[in-house]
């Protein structure tokens, strides 16, 4: 909304395609009181545990507003640790401290064993093919579980003969069916990232106290007042961004307008050391501005001299086969030569 | 991204015009592509939505799936891309020139040349983007392994007669697709990126419409302005004014127009299904096949500015004439193409889901081998990319002042001359470091000996280089076959032809540590169709 507000909605949306998909598989999997899930479970990371029966408990976790279902969920998995069997908890909630402020997640399910073992269940619609699914995926979903991982390690923390496991259940469907099919994921790096980020997140408060006095974001506020809102908090563009966040257009336009060379990519700030913008760049590699002995703008000078030299080259030969493209193609071998004689 | 790409970039922000990353074309375009624009519902794994095929620009071939969820449906959308795309594929297959090979006498052990048969061209396909060659790759795969009729009777659900066989040749498409310099399967976005720097990130860049505003913006436009016109403008029913070059559709589309349209068709299909009589169920056809059109024309609507997008693209890249050098990866293409025509006639079952360890190997390094040699040959072809080359020092350019003969010091002395250069580049050379300049469109080897004069005020070398072949067998060096003094070279670190790594056991020989021979359950591993189930939605 408040993208949209400012002048650069993001394109961001679910299909109903996917949508659909993705709850009929979930419901698929989840039938008859999870007994294909927890056989996929037991299959992958059952252990020792004797295998789950039809008697696995599914705890109703019904409550008002997410924090009485998060402490339904925590007393949930308390009582099924002590009862020692199989339990299936399905879209349990909890609760995770982000910036400062309290976060409610959550996943698609949590499975107790009977060892008092916890494991988080993942189900994507994404397929598995021939057991491999595209990475890209993969990882954004471990990524999501080790969230949750983190959030479980809380409760377990206060919870007596429970252990939250780092190997999280991926559940897809097989190739091109809507069969389901189970993959272990180790998320302990990702588990171990995210708890870095977490702790040294700005808090929500340090980042309003830092905010002018009557501050707002509220959408129905003019562009310009939300301009200025906005540009009070400081963004680091990168055009990673634009896969993830409904500002990013927002953030893009403000990044370009400075000139910032980010915008071709993060790894663009690597190979020019201290030149910043697109203007210093270009000016330092034509000789205009910047110290010919610093390795970065020398480096850029012999580009844009070698750059240009071998484009003039290239027009030359071009002009001197003036009956355009077909007769060009035809002396291509000379061309060549002339390449590289 | 090299610096020497990165400045292109940042030149391409400041003019808002994409600039030139090279000065020739450096993949082969054949006469006839075949353009494919496929489109696939969204959440599902290869279940395709329809598809825009044909070589020729002005007449696509709709292909449409009324409800991409329905098993006979898609068969039929199958079968139809199978007549769209085979007899292309065929067209090609017959047409032969004679050529040799070497093979190996399995017997003997000897090297032998072996006359076959090499297709004179291959037939190529043109998808939109990156996504669109997965989506090849993912088509041939679920294709691949379906039984026909013919092959099993007793097969649920058989696959219309020519669909593994597509499903087979999509394989080898996407496969091929994945070594570099290969132009049997191109994305028109890869081709764009490779020839033009934009001011926008590589990842902007995989958004055909958004690449096309920066290199061929509409009426002056800048190429910033044109590219977020193409990214975000939308219509006053929401809808994306340059769609998504697919094969993934836009939700706005999905939720607004797709899917009340395909509501509408199974309605009329239920009320088909219910008629009673022969007058009723005449006029629910005509309301069936009513519902069938609108969401034709509604694909059509989507499909086609991206078809009109990468024929403009391909227009863009037939005013770059093409690099000497691509038409020696083409001829691979063509072997490529031409093998696995031969392993479909022969009647070799399809593709495995996995490779064994000895082919995986193969691939591999074949790819290592394809994009080193892709990488010399780029540059050998285009001085914009051997610039980018002499700026990481593993080139450089320079006059020869003085050639010096000199012989070796065995009986039958044979020539290697010195050859002194000056330049102003910095090349990283060493001792014994061999580099290569190219002779006739053959590498000449030399080495570099030492320094003849250090930098000087200009910042210019002398350097002494001794050749070290093609020169002929006698005595003296062939004529022509040296440097004359005054003639400006180029010189590269790199071999210009890559040889290929050692040779790889045979699967029978495989290593313990790579799971050992096939052996004994070769037969069990046998590639089984996919399961089928009733309810199956793909």
């Amino acid at each position: 909304m408040l993208a949209t507000a400012l002048g650069s909605p993001a394109p961001f949306g679910q299909s109903q395609f996917a949508f659909m998909r993705g709850n009929a598989f979930e419901a698929k999997v989840k039938a008859d009181g999870g007994a294909e899930l927890l056989r996929l479970l037991y299959e992958r990371l059952g252990g020792s545990s004797p295998a789950p029966g039809p008697d696995a408990a599914t705890p109703d976790l019904s409550a008002a507003g997410p924090e009485g279902r998060a402490a339904r969920t925590a007393l949930a998995l308390r009582e099924a640790t002590a009862a020692g069997g199989w339990a299936l908890l399905d879209h349990p909630m909890l609760a995770l401290e982000v910036a400062g402020s309290p976060a409610y997640l959550e996943p698609d399910a949590v499975v107790v064993h009977p060892d008092g073992r916890w494991t988080v269940v993942e189900i994507k619609s994404f397929p598995m093919i021939d057991a491999s699914a595209d990475a890209a995926k993969v990882g954004a979903a471990a990524r999501q579980a080790a969230v949750y991982v983190l959030a479980l390690e809380r409760v377990a923390a206060v919870t007596e003969g429970a252990e939250v496991g780092h190997q999280v259940l991926l559940v897809c469907p097989k190739d091109f069916s809507n069969l389901p099919t189970a993959s272990v994921v180790d998320v302990r790096k990702q588990r171990a990232v995210t708890r870095r980020q977490l702790t040294r997140l700005t808090r929500i408060e340090d980042i309003a106290d830092a905010l002018p006095e009557g501050t707002t974001f509220d959408p129905a506020c003019s562009p310009q007042e939300l301009e200025s809102a906005v540009s009070s908090v400081t963004a680091a563009y990168a055009p990673e961004c634009l896969a993830a966040c409904e500002l990013a257009f927002h953030c893009r336009a403000r990044s370009r307008a400075e000139g910032a060379v980010e915008t071709l990519g993060r790894s663009v700030r690597g190979e020019l050391g201290g030149l910043t913008t697109v203007a210093g760049v270009l000016a330092a590699a034509a000789g205009k501005e910047g110290d010919p002995a610093d390795p970065t703008v020398a480096a850029l000078r012999r580009a844009a001299a070698l750059r240009a030299e071998a484009l003039e080259s290239a027009a030359a030969l071009r002009a001197q086969a003036p009956e355009g493209a077909a007769a060009v193609r035809g002396q291509a071998p000379e061309e060549a030569g002339a390449a590289c004689r | 991204m090299s610096l020497i790409t990165t400045l292109a970039r940042l030149e391409a922000v400041d003019s808002g015009r994409a600039q030139p990353l090279a000065t020739v074309r450096h993949r082969h375009l054949t006469d006839r592509p075949l353009v494919i624009v496929p489109l696939t519902t969204a959440g599902e794994a290869g279940a395709p939505l329809g598809a825009l095929v044909g070589t020729d620009r002005e007449a696509p071939r709709l292909l449409a799936v009324a409800q991409p969820r329905d098993r006979d449906l898609r068969f039929a959308f199958l079968a139809e891309l199978a007549e769209a795309v085979l007899p292309h594929i065929e067209a090609y297959a017959d047409v032969v020139e004679p050529a040799e090979r070497n093979e190996t006498d399995p017997a003997t052990g000897k090297k032998t040349k072996v006359e076959v048969e090499l297709c004179t061209d291959a037939p190529q396909l043109i998808v939109p983007s990156r996504a669109g060659i997965e989506f090849v790759r993912l088509l041939g795969r679920s294709m691949r392994f379906r039984r026909t009729a013919e092959d099993d009777p007793e097969t649920p659900y058989p696959a219309p007669a020519r669909v593994p066989l597509l499903g087979r040749w999509l394989t080898h498409y996407g496969e091929r697709a994945r070594v570099p310099g290969s132009s049997l399967l191109l994305a028109a976005t890869d081709l764009l990126n490779r020839h033009w720097a934009t001011g926008q990130s590589s990842l902007e860049d995989q958004h055909l419409g958004a690449l096309l505003a920066w290199i061929d913006p509409p009426g002056g436009a800048s190429g910033a302005e044109a590219a977020l016109a193409a990214e975000l403008g939308r219509d006053q029913h929401g809808q994306l004014l340059c769609p998504p070059a697919g094969p993934a559709t836009d939700p706005a589309f999905d939720n607004r127009l797709l899917a009340p349209a395909i509501e509408t068709y199974d309605r009329a299909r239920q009320a088909l299904a219910a008629a009673e009589d022969g007058l009723a169920a005449d006029g629910r056809l005509g309301e069936l096949s009513t519902a069938e059109r609108e969401i034709r024309s509604l694909l059509a609507k989507v499909m086609l500015p991206t078809w009109d997008k990468v024929w403009q693209g391909l227009d863009l890249l037939r005013e770059l004439p093409e690099g000497s050098r691509a038409e020696d990866r083409w001829t691979r293409d063509r072997w490529s193409f031409t093998a696995h025509r031969d392993r479909v006639s022969s009647g070799e079952p399809p593709q495995p889901r996995r490779d064994d360890a000895v082919t995986a190997a193969q691939k591999l390094a074949s790819r290592e081998t394809a994009q080193a040699q892709l990488e010399a040959q780029e540059a050998l072809d285009d001085p914009l990319v051997l610039a980018g080359r002499r700026l990481a020092g593993e080139a450089f350019l320079a006059d020869v002042t003085d050639v010096e003969m000199a012989y070796t010091e065995s009986k039958r002395p044979s020539p290697r001359p010195l050859v002194t250069l000056r330049t102003d580049e910095r090349p990283h050379l060493g001792e014994r470091t061999k580099v290569y300049r190219s002779l006739d469109g053959k590498p000449q080897t030399a080495e570099f000996v030492r320094y003849a004069q250090e930098p000087d005020q200009e910042g210019e070398v002398l350097l002494v280089l001794r050749i070290m072949d093609r020169m002929g067998r006698g005595k003296e060096p062939a004529p022509g076959s040296l440097p004359e003094p005054g003639e400006r070279i180029a010189w590269t670190l790199f071999e210009h032809d890559q040889r290929g790594g050692p040779k790889l056991p045979d699967p029978e020989e495989t290593p313990w540590t790579h799971g050992g021979p096939p052996g004994a359950d070769a037969a069990t591993r046998a590639e089984h169709p996919d399961p089928v189930t009733p309810e199956d939605l793909l």
